[in-house]
């Protein structure tokens, strides 16, 4: 069990208050806060350290291509990689998956199949639209049944001898839902497919190892996982890195270059063209070292605690619908609505309440037209938020039914939508 | 139970006169045979409104709406169906942020501007075309530009 009292104690802005409340925040699908250790790290590589990496051999830039190198080595080791050279820093999971979809697409041809999920991300979904687009392949859909599950018993129907790509996520960020990524994989790998995992959700919040899951590929963030914005990782097996072209070019991506040609560095920087992100990716370890302190079990543990006590207080409440399974199948959000009040109203009486969540669609516009709604207010939770934060959400939502579902206004939303 | 503060981000942003105009619009509903009717959608928050107007010598004659969405984006569509009847075309399209601050009296951050802004965009979006059409017909058939479709 974790301590969220004391981990609180390492988050700066947790002390802030908002409206002369105390800041909750639970937003963390949108992205985490970050502990003194992670500003820390950053400081020290800006104050002490700061050179470009893999260039000079002066000494600052050994130290730092030092620290940038041993970042790679401790994100392989948390997702249980074989080492660096599967692991490619990048901006954000976004563009670790445009550079799959860029670089795979080439080898894809016309009709060909790549199969999605119905819960993806806008990341998981456009970059694959126009990978099809390219090749004249196809997209599929992996359908989610009423309770916000994939339909399982249609896995090998969508999944068959032409779909040469499954991309899926591994935790929904809109329904919770803890999607059988093993399932999945083996019936790609029954029919030879690649496979993609978007680990946005996953990674930061319960213990994933790359190895147990077989995946080709995985994408993820770390400013969801405590780390700064502007890195996200990339991991690919070894022999399929190797394999696939890069796709942005530059400095530092090539062991040779001649006015009419190239020849691609050693990985993982055939993958990381140009100067990266250095104080990011040196926070991202810190991130990583407070994490694996932690414990990710643990992590996952409490965020379960959380999640099924949101959802115990939030059924109670009248006219509320939580979308998504059940707590047990879930990672740590809730999303739901308030029904007849608009998403933008609720986030905002709660959030003079001190209480942020997120109100929208979630990047997830397809989910939310198959789900006839036009968005959702979501409350998603991580390491340091505890169980009297999850009452504070409840008592708010509480008056926001009374404040705002008032009869009168059920007659206008029942015109309105005539 | 609050404190001042924070009654005050409420109260302020649902003041009474804006959960009057969101539970009781004005002008709700559908015309025949409206010169003016323009849908827009806010597709960040899934806000949307229908306007339709009827104008008369260049006046805004009768003004109506429908839509569906936050609290906000409902009112401010509300009260400027009020506004606008009555109003010359040229002082409607030239109505700006700041006008419909003044009169929907909040103030929605720059997230939720946009709530506020939605039925007064459709409105001028709305007149904008009116206008061209209108133009456009009364020009010599030979400037219509036909010939390029």
């Amino acid at each position: 069990m974790l301590n969220a009292e004391r981990i609180r104690e390492d988050f700066p802005i947790l002390k802030r208050k908002v409206y002369g409340k105390p800041l909750v925040y639970l937003d963390n699908a949108a992205t985490t806060q970050k502990p003194r250790q992670v500003i820390q790290a950053m400081n020290d590589y800006y104050e002490t350290y700061n050179s470009n990496v893999h260039r000079a051999v002066h000494r600052l830039s050994q130290e730092a291509t030092e620290a940038y190198d041993e970042a790679h080595e401790k994100v392989a080791s948390f997702i249980a990689a074989k080492g660096m050279e599967e692991v490619a820093f990048t901006k954000n999971t976004t563009e670790s998956i445009n550079v799959l979809a860029g670089s795979l697409s080439r080898q894809l041809q016309k009709n060909d199949e790549i199969v999605l999920t119905q819960m993806e991300h806008h990341s998981n979904i456009v970059p694959w639209q126009q990978a099809a687009k390219r090749a004249g392949a196809k997209l599929r859909f992996l359908e989610i049944d009423g309770n916000g599950e994939l339909k399982l018993q249609q896995l090998r129907e969508t999944i068959g001898k032409k779909t040469k790509i499954v991309a899926f996520t591994h935790v929904s960020n809109v329904l919770g839902t803890i999607n059988p990524a093993r399932e999945i994989i083996a019936a790609a790998k029954e029919i030879g497919a690649l496979t993609v995992v978007d680990a946005a959700q996953s990674v930061p919040h319960m213990p994933v190892s790359v190895k147990e899951l077989g995946c080709d590929f995985m994408a993820f963030s770390a400013h969801k996982m405590l780390g700064p914005t502007g890195v996200g990782v990339l991991y690919g097996k070894e022999e399929l890195l190797e394999k696939i072209e890069p796709v942005i070019y530059g400095g530092d991506m090539i062991s040779e270059v001649s006015f009419e040609d190239a020849k691609w560095n050693e990985l993982p920087w055939k993958f990381e063209a140009g100067t990266p992100n250095m104080a990011g990716a040196v926070g991202l370890a810190a991130a990583v070292d407070y994490l694996q302190k932690v414990g990710m079990e643990n992590v996952h543990q409490h965020e379960k605690i959380l999640t099924r006590k949101a959802m115990e207080r939030l059924k109670q409440i009248e006219d509320l619908t939580i979308y998504g399974p059940e707590a047990g199948k879930r990672g740590g959000l809730v999303a739901f609505n308030v029904n007849g009040v608009h998403t933008h109203d609720v986030s905002a009486i709660l959030d003079a309440e001190g209480i942020a969540v997120r109100g929208g669609h979630h990047c997830t516009m397809p989910l939310a037209r198959l789900l006839g709604i036009p968005g959702t207010t979501r409350a998603s939770f991580y390491l340091y938020n505890t169980n009297e934060e999850i009452d504070k959400l409840a008592d708010a939502l509480e008056m926001v039914t009374a404040k705002m579902n008032k009869p009168a206004m059920t007659t206008t939303q029942g015109k309105a939508a005539k | 139970m609050k404190t001042t503060k924070q009654a005050d981000a409420v109260e302020e942003l649902y003041r009474e006169e804006i959960m009057d105009h969101y539970q009781n619009p004005r002008n709700f509903g559908h015309m025949d045979g409206a010169d003016v009717s323009y849908h827009d959608y806010n597709p960040v928050c899934g806000d949307e409104v229908t306007v339709q107007l009827k104008m008369e010598n260049g006046t805004v004659k009768e003004a109506v709406f429908t839509g569906k969405g936050c609290a906000i984006s409902q009112a401010a569509a509300s009260m400027l169906t009020e506004q606008i009847h009555g109003k010359s075309v040229k002082a409607v399209v030239t109505m700006t942020q700041n006008d419909m601050l003044e009169t929907i009296k909040i103030n929605p951050g720059p997230v939720r501007i946009k709530c506020v802004l939605l039925a007064l965009r459709a409105v001028q979006k709305g007149i904008v075309q009116y206008e061209a059409n209108r133009a456009n017909l009364a020009k010599p058939f030979s400037e219509k530009g036909l010939s390029k479709n």
